[in-house]
């Protein structure tokens, strides 16, 4: 980064949020032809109120005038979609750079030569094992193969830098060097994110997510290795385990200030981690008081709005480590059922820990389209804690 | 890579440039990387450094003299490094 002034102005400004996001995510379909135990989506099914092509083409049309630089499409798996590669081809014609998340499914070689030959579009694969055994026990029986053979197709027909996109776990957080060693071999840049409990996340993330002996190890694997390993800035809520600055990147939640998610019905909400009722801001498609379109709702949406205002540090604010971590990630808090003034589930100084242990209530998912999975009845050997806590049945 | 002040430099075809109250956000459409520009002098400099013979002029025109420019240079040099600023003609 160039460095006129200091960093912490810039930080202000980016809290105040910009007049347009500096990139966003867009989540194209809810249908995927996996099922992960994780997706912070809950996807499965198709929507039917799906964006049709020429209303995500208005919507490229805008993000072009607003000059958002360029979009993470995911979803769902977004190549399932028939037009995906014609909104692809409208956005990099229009000036909005594309990156995708994929599980590899429709990487084939022809696909493979087609994306090498542009410059404006990035691929990353998903993959949460360096080995088909840990992988597939997330993602899906066959899913590591799949995402092999789409990295293998990508670096034959001679696509430069690809992404190795993982979600980091319990399971696979001994595995970043055989991650950054695949990423090796097949010519492309190693992505590591934090797993959040958001969507189907919910539902394992008490048994998914790093221990704290093991966020550690992350942090130094990161300060030690970290130089050519993309995060998406997501690991910011580890900034209080080293001096300022030792992780790259912004370190700041930009949910609502510089990054949104716009979901596959137009839906806006503040970021990729938080697609629940609380944190939607508005509707591309619908007026609802402050205009519609999508520079409408990143404008003037409530939600935003508040967003922007100054935060309360709350429980966290007589710690010495506020500002690092600024109370970590709001996602994080609300799926976990923690307040989201006080400190972040996997708190470095452990914080997080007590709170987890009281009683607290994780909200429901109000957006899924996690496709029917048969249920396991069991009868219970003592009366619910709560009401309705078992199927009564 | 070497870095010279004394040589003409232009944006990379593929970096676009976004205006912004602190300065402008620079974005490298072939390296996918984000730059930030933190105040509006070095905006200046770098959306006009084509049309300088060198980096020196382009500085000197946006009204920051030799003394001065030090700092300036530096941001050219980072940027130059990641491939936003390149040498030669447009």
């Amino acid at each position: 980064m160039t460095s006129l002034q200091p960093v912490p102005r810039l930080v202000e400004q980016f809290e105040h949020g910009l007049d347009a996001p500096i990139c966003l995510t867009w989540e194209l379909t809810y249908a995927c032809n996996l099922a992960c135990v994780h997706c912070l989506s809950s996807s499965g099914k198709r929507d039917p109120r799906e964006l049709t092509t020429q209303q995500c083409k208005d919507i490229i049309d805008e993000l072009e005038r607003m000059q958002v630089f360029y979009v993470n499409i995911g979803g769902g798996e977004p190549t399932v979609r028939p037009d995906f590669w014609e909104l692809v081809d409208y956005a990099t014609a229009h000036h909005v750079g594309v990156k995708f998340s994929t599980n590899g499914v429709r990487i084939t070689p022809e696909v493979a030569k087609r994306l090498a030959a542009s410059d404006y579009v990035d691929v990353q694969i998903s993959l949460d094992g360096a080995t088909a055994e840990v992988n597939d026990a997330v993602r899906g029986a066959g899913s590591f193969a799949m995402a092999i053979r789409a990295l293998e197709n990508l670096a034959e027909a001679g696509f430069k830098d690809a992404k190795i996109s993982v979600v980091v776990t319990r399971h696979n957080v001994d595995q970043l060097d055989e991650f950054a060693a695949l990423a090796a071999r097949y010519g492309a840049t190693l992505r590591i994110t934090r797993l959040r409990p958001s969507g189907r996340g919910a539902d394992v993330w008490d048994e998914l997510h790093p221990t704290a002996e093991q966020q550690v190890q992350l942090y130094d694997w990161l300060v030690a290795k970290g130089d050519r390993v993309l995060t998406g800035d997501s690991f910011f809520h580890l900034s209080g385990l080293g001096e300022p600055g030792a992780l790259a990147g912004l370190n700041l939640c930009g949910a609502g200030r510089v990054v949104c998610l716009i979901d596959p019905v137009g839906d806006v909400y503040a970021c990729p981690f938080a697609i629940h009722d609380r944190f939607l801001a508005g509707n591309i498609l619908s007026d609802s008081g402050f205009g519609s379109g999508f520079a409408n709702v990143w404008k003037n949406a409530p939600l935003f709005r508040e967003l922007r205002e100054p935060q309360s540090a709350g429980a966290c604010s007589s710690c010495g480590h506020y500002d690092s971590c600024r109370g970590g990630c709001m996602a994080a808090k609300f799926f976990t059922g923690l307040p989201l003034d006080g400190p972040d589930p996997e708190c470095v100084e452990g914080y997080g820990a007590p709170a987890l242990a009281q009683e607290r209530v994780k909200p429901k998912s109000s957006v899924d389209h996690s496709r029917a999975k048969p249920v396991m009845l069991k009868l219970l050997t003592k009366p619910p804690a709560r009401l309705c806590n078992e199927s009564p049945v | 890579m070497a870095f010279d002040p004394d040589v003409r430099w232009r944006l990379h075809h593929q970096v676009a440039v976004r205006p912004e109250p602190f300065g402008a956000l620079l974005y490298h459409f072939g390296t996918r990387k984000l730059s930030f520009l933190k105040n509006t002098t070095i905006v200046e400099v770098v959306n006009s450094i084509g049309d300088h013979p060198d980096a020196r002029s382009a500085c000197r025109a946006a009204g920051i003299d030799d003394a001065q420019q030090a700092p300036y240079l530096h941001a050219l040099r980072v940027l130059a490094e990641s491939k936003m600023l390149v040498t030669g003609e447009a």
